[in-house]
C-alpha cells in the first residue's frame, strides 16, 4: 500500500510541518495561505498541539516566537501584506535566535494587489524585509511534494541553526493539486534543537564567534535567563558596547554562511552541455522546465537551474554551470528580483537576461521558450 | 525585604530609571506581591515591550523576555498558550500597551487569557524623551504637544473591562500598599488581569508641565485619587477632576487556555486513533 494522496501545496506544507514536529501555530487569515491555518486548526488539537488565530500578523509571529521559547516547534503562514507586517518581529527572531518557520504563499503586490493571483515578488522582502543586517534562510518549493519536503527541511534548519526560516511558496504552488507519495515517518529526518543539560552556569548566547550556534534552554525549566532584541553579550543581557554588537552580528551572519554548503538545495535539468541556461524557482520553474524540454526537442541546448534554497543562494553550483553557458535567462514572476542575485553570482561570465511577468498569470512555457530561442524558430 | 531581594538579579542593578521615577516603586510592589504569594520563580515568565517600564524584567530573576514595541502581550499569549502551567506577567507602559499595542491589549482581554498585565502609566513616552501618549490628559504638555494635547485619553480600566478582562484595578506609586494588594489579587485571578499603576515621570512629564519634583507628583496622585469604595458615596461634583483607585472589576469568566485544553480533550476523544503527520484527504475549500 502506498501513501499516495491528492493534495494541494498548502496542505502539503501543513503535513510537512506536522511531520517535522509542529506543535504550535498562530496565524491570521489571508489569501492564498489560509488553508494552512485551517488545516492546523483541525489537526493540532488531535496531537495535543495548539492553534490560535491572532488579531493580526504582527501578533501571529510574536506568538510563535513566544511558543518557540518554551521549546515548541512553531509556525505561521501568510502572504505578502501579512509578511510585510511580520518583518519587525522576523528581525527579532533573527537577533534573539529563536527558531520559527514562516510560510509565505506569495500573491501579487504591492499593497492588496491581486490577492488571488500569482506573483513571486517577495524574493527581496524575504531577504531584506526587516531592518539591519540579519541572517535568514529562504526555501522555495517547486511542486506540491516539495512543499512537504521543504517545510520539514525548514523546521530542521530553524532548529539546527536557530534562525527564522521562510518557505517562499506562491499562489500556484499553494493551490495546485498533485498526487504526492508521502514518505514514511521513519524515513523523515527530524532535527531537535540542542539544549543545555542543566541550569548551572548557563550562558544563553555563548557560542563560537565563528558562526557557532548557542544552546537553547526552554523557558519554564529553571534557567531564568533573559532574552532581548537589544544587542546582547553571552549572558543575554543588553550591551551598548560596539565590540559586543560587532561580534554578535558577525557570528549571526557567519552562522548562515557556514551552513550554506549543508543546507544548499537545487535541482537541474540538462545543464551538462547547455548553451542557454534558464534559472527559475517555484511555479515559474514548472513552465521553465517544459520550455527547456521543448527547446531541446528543437535542437537548442537549453538547461534549467532551479534553486530550492533562495537565501542563501547556492552560489557555487550556479556559478559553475553558468560560466559554461552562452546565455543565462532568469524567469520570475516579478520585474527583476532574483535576477540581481544571479547577475552577482554569474559575475559577467555570461550575459544574464531578465524575463519578468507581473500580470498574475503563470508563465506559459512558450513565453520562456521564445526567450530561449531568442528570435530563432 | 530580604524575601523580595531573592527575586531580583542583584548583579543587574542599579537600574536605568531616572531619579524620582515611579517605576522602581511599582516593580517593588510587584515583587513583594510575588514574594507574599511565595510563587516559584522557576515557573514565572515576565514579558515586556519597549519603553522605560519594559526595562524592568531585566532586573528580575525569572525567565524574562524583552520584546518589540507594543507586542509583549502577543509574545506572552504564545508562551501562555504553549505552557499554561507557567505564571505569565506582562510589564508594560501606557504607550506600549495602549498606542502601538492597543490591539493586542483588547484581544488578550477578550480571550481572558491568564496573563497578569501591569501597565505603568506615566502619561508620557519617557524613553524617547517626553512625547504625549494616548493616556496623556487633555491640555498637558509634551515635546510633541508644545501647545498642550487636544486628544482625549483612554480610560484604560474601562477599556479593559469592556474588552473582557476579568480583573481590573488601579493604584499609584503613592498608594503602594493598595498597589501591592491589587497586584496580589491580579496574580491570583485565573484570567486576564490588568493593574493600571499610575507612575510619575518627573524628568519629562513633571518638568515639561511644571508640576515640580517627584514628591510633588506623588502629592498630586494623593490629592486626585479617590478610592472606588469612597467614591461610591460621593456626590458626582466632588469627583470632578479625580480618578478612581482600587479594585474596579472582579468577575470570573472562562479562561482561554483552559477552554482550549478542554477543546483538545474533546477532539482527542473523538480522534483517539489519530497517528499524526498523515491525513486523509478530505474535501478542501479554496
Amino acid at each position: 500500500m502506498t501513501n499516495a494522496k491528492l493534495m494541494q501545496g498548502n496542505e502539503a506544507c501543513t503535513l510537512g510541518a506536522l511531520a517535522a514536529g509542529l506543535e504550535f501555530f498562530a496565524g491570521y487569515p489571508i489569501t492564498p495561505s489560509t488553508e494552512i491555518a485551517e488545516l492546523c486548526s483541525e489537526e493540532l488539537p488531535k496531537i495535543g498541539g495548539k492553534f490560535i488565530q491572532m488579531e493580526d500578523e504582527i501578533g501571529s509571529i510574536a506568538a510563535i516566537i513566544g511558543a518557540s521559547l518554551t521549546g515548541r516547534k512553531s509556525m505561521t503562514a501568510t502572504s505578502g501584506p501579512g509578511f510585510s507586517l511580520m518583518q519587525e518581529n522576523l528581525g527579532y527572531a533573527s537577533l534573539t535566535e529563536v527558531p520559527i518557520v514562516i510560510i509565505n504563499v506569495q500573491r501579487v503586490g504591492p499593497s492588496t494587489g491581486m490577492p488571488t493571483s500569482l506573483a513571486q515578488g517577495d524574493v527581496m522582502q524575504a531577504r531584506w524585509g526587516t531592518h539591519g543586517d540579519h541572517p535568514v534562510v529562504v526555501l522555495a518549493p517547486g511542486n506540491v511534494k516539495e512543499c512537504f519536503e521543504l517545510t520539514v527541511k525548514a523546521f530542521n534548519i530553524a532548529e539546527d541553526y536557530r534562525v527564522p526560516v521562510v518557505v517562499l511558496s506562491d499562489e500556484v504552488i499553494g493551490h495546485m493539486r498533485e498526487k504526492v507519495v508521502l514518505p514514511e515517518a521513519k524515513d523523515i529526518k527530524v532535527s531537535t534543537r540542542a539544549t543545555p543539560e542543566a541550569p548551572g552556569g548557563y550562558l544563553p548566547y555563548k557560542a563560537d564567534p565563528d558562526g557557532g550556534v548557542p544552546l537553547m534552554a526552554p523557558f519554564g525549566a529553571g534557567y531564568r535567563y533573559h532574552v532581548t532584541g537589544l544587542f546582547h553579550d553571552d549572558t543575554g543581557f543588553p550591551s551598548n558596547k560596539g565590540e559586543v554588537a560587532d561580534v554578535l552580528l558577525r557570528r549571526l551572519q557567519r552562522k548562515v554562511e557556514k551552513a550554506e554548503p549543508v543546507i544548499r538545495d537545487y535541482a537541474v535539468e540538462s545543464v551538462d552541455d547547455c548553451d542557454v541556461l534558464v534559472v527559475a524557482f517555484g511555479s515559474s520553474a514548472m513552465s521553465a522546465l517544459s520550455a527547456v524540454r521543448q527547446a531541446r526537442a528543437k535542437g537548442v541546448k537549453a538547461g534549467l537551474f532551479r534553486p530550492k534554497t533562495i537565501w542563501p543562494f547556492p552560489e557555487e553550483p550556479l556559478h559553475d554551470i553558468a560560466t559554461r553557458a552562452k546565455r543565462v535567462i532568469v524567469a520570475e514572476m516579478n520585474l527583476g528580483q532574483l535576477v540581481l542575485e544571479i547577475e552577482r553570482v554569474v559575475g559577467g561570465k555570461a550575459p544574464v537576461e531578465k524575463l519578468g511577468k507581473i500580470n498574475g498569470e503563470l508563465f506559459k512555457p512558450e513565453e520562456i521558450l521564445a526567450a530561449i530561442m531568442g528570435g530563432q524558430r | 525585604m530580604s524575601d523580595s531581594l531573592k527575586y531580583f538579579r542583584q548583579n543587574r542593578l542599579p537600574h536605568i530609571w531616572c531619579p524620582g521615577c515611579g517605576h522602581g516603586t511599582i516593580t517593588g510592589a510587584i515583587i513583594r506581591a510575588i514574594a507574599k504569594l511565595k510563587l516559584d520563580k522557576n515557573r514565572i515568565v515576565v514579558v515586556s515591550g519597549i519603553g522605560c517600564s519594559s526595562r524592568a524584567p531585566g532586573y528580575l530573576d525569572f525567565d524574562t523576555l524583552h520584546t518589540t514595541h507594543g507586542r509583549a502581550l502577543a509574545f506572552a499569549t504564545g508562551i501562555k498558550l504553549s505552557r499554561p502551567d507557567l505564571k505569565v506577567i506582562v510589564m508594560t507602559g501606557d504607550g506600549d500597551a495602549t498606542a502601538i499595542g492597543g490591539n493586542h491589549f483588547i484581544h488578550a482581554a477578550r480571550r481572558n487569557i491568564d496573563i497578569t498585565t501591569i501597565v505603568m502609566n506615566n502619561a508620557i513616552y519617557g524613553m524617547t524623551s517626553g512625547q504625549y501618549s494616548p493616556m496623556t490628559p487633555v491640555g498637558m504638555l509634551g515635546t510633541t504637544a508644545p501647545y498642550g494635547t487636544v486628544e482625549r485619553p483612554f480610560d484604560l480600566a474601562k477599556m479593559a473591562i469592556a474588552s473582557g478582562a476579568s480583573y481590573v484595578a488601579r493604584a499609584t506609586s503613592y498608594h503602594v500598599q493598595l498597589l501591592e494588594e491589587v497586584i496580589e489579587k491580579a496574580l491570583l485571578n485565573k484570567g486576564f488581569s490588568v493593574v493600571e499603576a499610575v507612575s510619575q515621570c518627573p524628568t519629562y512629564f513633571g518638568r515639561k508641565n511644571k508640576i515640580g519634583s517627584a514628591v510633588d507628583m506623588l502629592n498630586m496622585f494623593k490629592e486626585h485619587a479617590v478610592n472606588v469604595k469612597a467614591a461610591a458615596v460621593m456626590a458626582p461634583e466632588k469627583l470632578e477632576g479625580k480618578f478612581l483607585i482600587g479594585e474596579l472589576h472582579n468577575q470570573s469568566a472562562p479562561e482561554f487556555t483552559e477552554e482550549y485544553q478542554k477543546l483538545i480533550e474533546g477532539v482527542r476523544r473523538k480522534f483517539d486513533n489519530f497517528q499524526g503527520g498523515v491525513r486523509e484527504c478530505a474535501q478542501n475549500s479554496d
